[in-house]
């Protein structure tokens, strides 16, 4: 499917100080029965929220759209729901200085900015967002930086992504578009490669 | 990966079989490779979404004939004859079984004896094999990696493409040999090599590596054990796991149900033998263990990489330099209800999970049967055994080892996902407590509040006996019987 565009996000960072936040925390398993790809704004961080001191509790943060986590965001789990309801919520960037990589391979297919910014960093945005509540972060895809009040810093991401997202590039229509080379590849696969079909057992 | 003049690494290898079209560019231009995908194994959960995907566009799924789904996440463990009782549950497995029928796809639903975990049924039925790619929308896929495949999770968008086009544009991974020399020692499994490996490296540092796991210690591993290490990879942030094919993989593979026969056996061995990484192949990192050391190991947080010796104790956040890993290891112990120092074998479990991807494979359900058996279970403790496969309960119970864990007082249970992440009815409450032989510790990952200590089965077994973390040696033995029958499993 084609995905949005994007080019600059402007909105309100959220500083999430934590490290290790895997899929699971990010959306537990009981909401991943469901059939659809959208209207997962309530599973996000659903265990997290019934605490009135997290953070997506308190003005101004719950209006945020910039989501500032430690290292190693996205672990675990492959759940694309993930990524669906963290932009279902309304995020439309992760900030961190390491994420996994399904997660960071899922964003970049629905449209969401996982952006790799030093730890360093995150701790000078962290405190920013922590002594003026409220603050927007702007994040310019062409640059690739980062805007936090006095703070502009680098991110980093790959280059396929990057231009895939400022394009909002469909990836199955681009591979089709090799469908031939897939086709002549198929014809040198050695005939004992297994086949599903006719099942045996 | 490694430069272009040194051998090739096995990881290597198999990528380079599978290139239909080189990446143009170099360096951080590099455009990825589009892989050919040899098999592609589905479930309820992660394709719905992929499906859908297709139909709005009018594709076809390309290659049914190379796809193959179960019913593993939703499904329950008791009572598999009656409708699912969760109606979301019901409608995901049905929408699962209306798309195989729409667009083809082989399904082993609930009932059929080939029915299971979707990494426990691709090698019992011989379609996993050395050398091919194999992905499937559930980060364990690194699973099959033990067979010297390369395979990997991946979310369901890429489930989509790989429905439409048999193929995914990846950038190649990088290479990390684990060397793991020696010999275990009695007791001491796979599960505890692999956990000790990922509190070495911590849960991000595999992150863009293929890890290859190598030395003596793997060479004398079991399929199955293989199968334990390769489905934890991803615990250490890695894509993959791999080992390299040999007699033992051959051995596992012979006379299964889509195994090559004949000639066509001969000629994949013959290739199945190149997949090796060559003496002068260069890794991108690293890593070294001492089997002959090792203790079984245990998590004691909320992440598989918090994880210490069994005769070790509950660490305190000052025992950590790094500040994030302060604060990490001091929330984990609120989470977990822990106080620093506690020896970890005086830690007290409510359950006791045998089961799952990582652990619940028939060689799996022997260890722990063998332990058990004379052997009468803490009265405080319930203990669920779920086999991963049908074939799995089946081949148990033409054992007899179903009517060791029921004499024990353990529940007995039909094949699936289960209490490793509790989207079926099986789960903890909140603030229970659990020795789990399954992959992931994280919060309310079990169930909404639960506690969770990833375990080997050797360490399950004797924990339900003791009521306590424990290991066999922490047991009185039974007989010389049990002891004989322990030592011959240790290598497992």
């Amino acid at each position: 499917m084609t995905m949005e565009k994007f080019t600059t996000h402007t909105g309100i960072g959220v500083p999430l100080r934590q490290s290790n936040v895997d899929t699971d925390q990010i959306i537990p398993a009981v909401y991943l029965k469901r059939i659809t790809r959208t209207g997962f704004e309530d599973a996000l961080f659903s265990a997290w929220r019934k605490k009135d001191d997290f953070i997506l509790n308190q003005e101004p943060f719950n209006r945020g759209s910039v989501l500032v986590a430690g290292s190693d965001f996205g672990t675990g789990s492959s759940r694309e729901h993930a990524v669906w309801a963290l932009k279902d919520y309304g995020f439309r960037v992760v900030l961190s200085s390491r994420f996994a990589d399904i997660f960071r391979g899922n964003s970049g297919k629905q449209g969401l900015l996982a952006a790799q910014v030093a730890q360093d960093d995150i701790e000078l945005i962290w405190k920013e967002l922590e002594n003026h509540p409220g603050t927007e972060i702007t994040v310019d895809l062409n640059s690739k930086t980062v805007v936090c009040g006095t703070l502009t810093a680098p991110f980093e991401i790959d280059d396929y992504t990057r231009w895939r997202l400022l394009e909002g590039l469909d990836d199955i229509g681009l591979t089709l578009q090799h469908e031939e080379e897939i086709t002549s590849y198929e014809a040198t696969r050695p005939s004992w490669k297994p086949k599903t079909l006719p099942a045996r057992s | 990966m490694a430069g272009t003049t040194a051998g090739k690494t096995l990881a290597e290898k198999v990528w380079n079989a599978h290139v239909v079209r080189k990446g143009d560019g170099e360096g951080a231009a590099q455009q990825p490779d589009l892989l050919y995908i040899d098999l592609h194994l589905v479930h309820e959960v992660t394709s719905p979404q992929a499906f859908e995907g297709l139909r709005l566009a009018g594709r076809p799924l390309r290659r049914p004939d190379l796809t193959i789904a179960t019913e593993d996440h939703n499904t329950p463990t008791l009572d598999i004859d009656k409708p699912i009782a969760d109606p979301t549950s019901r409608t995901q497995i049905e929408t699962l079984r209306t798309n195989c029928k729409e667009f083809g796809v082989r399904l082993h639903s609930l009932g059929d004896a080939e029915q299971g975990i979707v990494h426990v049924v691709g090698p019992q039925l011989g379609l996993t094999q050395p050398g091919l790619t194999v992905v499937c929308g559930d980060s364990h896929t690194s699973t099959h990696g033990a067979f010297g495949a390369l395979a990997f999770g991946i979310g369901t968008s890429e489930v989509e493409h790989v429905m439409a086009t048999q193929t995914l544009s990846l950038k190649p991974f990088k290479t990390m040999a684990i060397n793991v020399e020696g010999t275990l020692r009695p007791g001491v499994t796979s599960k505890d090599i692999i956990l000790a490996v990922i509190a070495k490296i911590g849960t991000g540092g595999g992150q863009g590596y293929v890890l290859e796991y190598r030395g003596s210690a793997i060479r004398d591993l079991s399929m199955e054990a293989r199968m334990t290490i390769c489905n934890m990879s991803i615990e250490a942030g890695a894509r993959a796991g791999m080992v390299a094919p040999d007699e033992t993989t051959f051995e596992y593979l012979k006379g299964r149900p889509h195994a090559p026969e004949g000639a066509d056996w001969d000629a994949a061995v013959e290739y199945w033998q190149t997949l090796r990484t060559e003496d002068d192949a260069e890794f991108d990192a690293e890593v070294f263990l001492d089997a002959d050391t090792l203790e079984p190991f245990v998590t004691w947080g909320t992440n598989p990489g918090q994880g210490v010796s069994l005769s070790g104790a509950v660490p305190s956040p000052e025992d950590f330099a790094d500040e994030n890993a302060k604060a990490s290891a001091a929330r984990a112990l609120t989470y977990m209800d822990l106080k620093a120092g506690t020896p970890m074998k005086d830690i007290r479990v409510d359950t006791v999970f045998l089961g799952s991807c990582t652990n619940s494979r028939i060689e799996d359900l022997r260890i722990a049967a063998d332990i058990i058996r004379g052997r009468s279970k803490d009265p405080n403790i319930r203990m669920m055994v779920v086999p991963g496969s049908a074939r799995v309960r089946l081949e148990a119970e033409a054992e007899g080892l179903d009517q060791v864990f029921k004499d024990f007082g353990a529940e007995w249970r039909f094949a699936g996902c289960s209490m490793c992440l509790g989207m079926n009815p099986d789960q903890l409450a909140p603030g229970e407590r659990c020795a789990s032989t399954s992959n992931r510790n994280f919060e309310g990952r079990q169930g909404k509040g639960g506690r969770t200590h990833l375990v080997s089965p050797v360490v399950a077994a004797a924990t339900a006996v003791r009521g306590t973390l424990s290991s066999p040696s922490d047991l009185d033995p039974v007989d010389e019987g049990q002891a004989r029958r322990l030592s011959e499993t240790s290598a497992a």
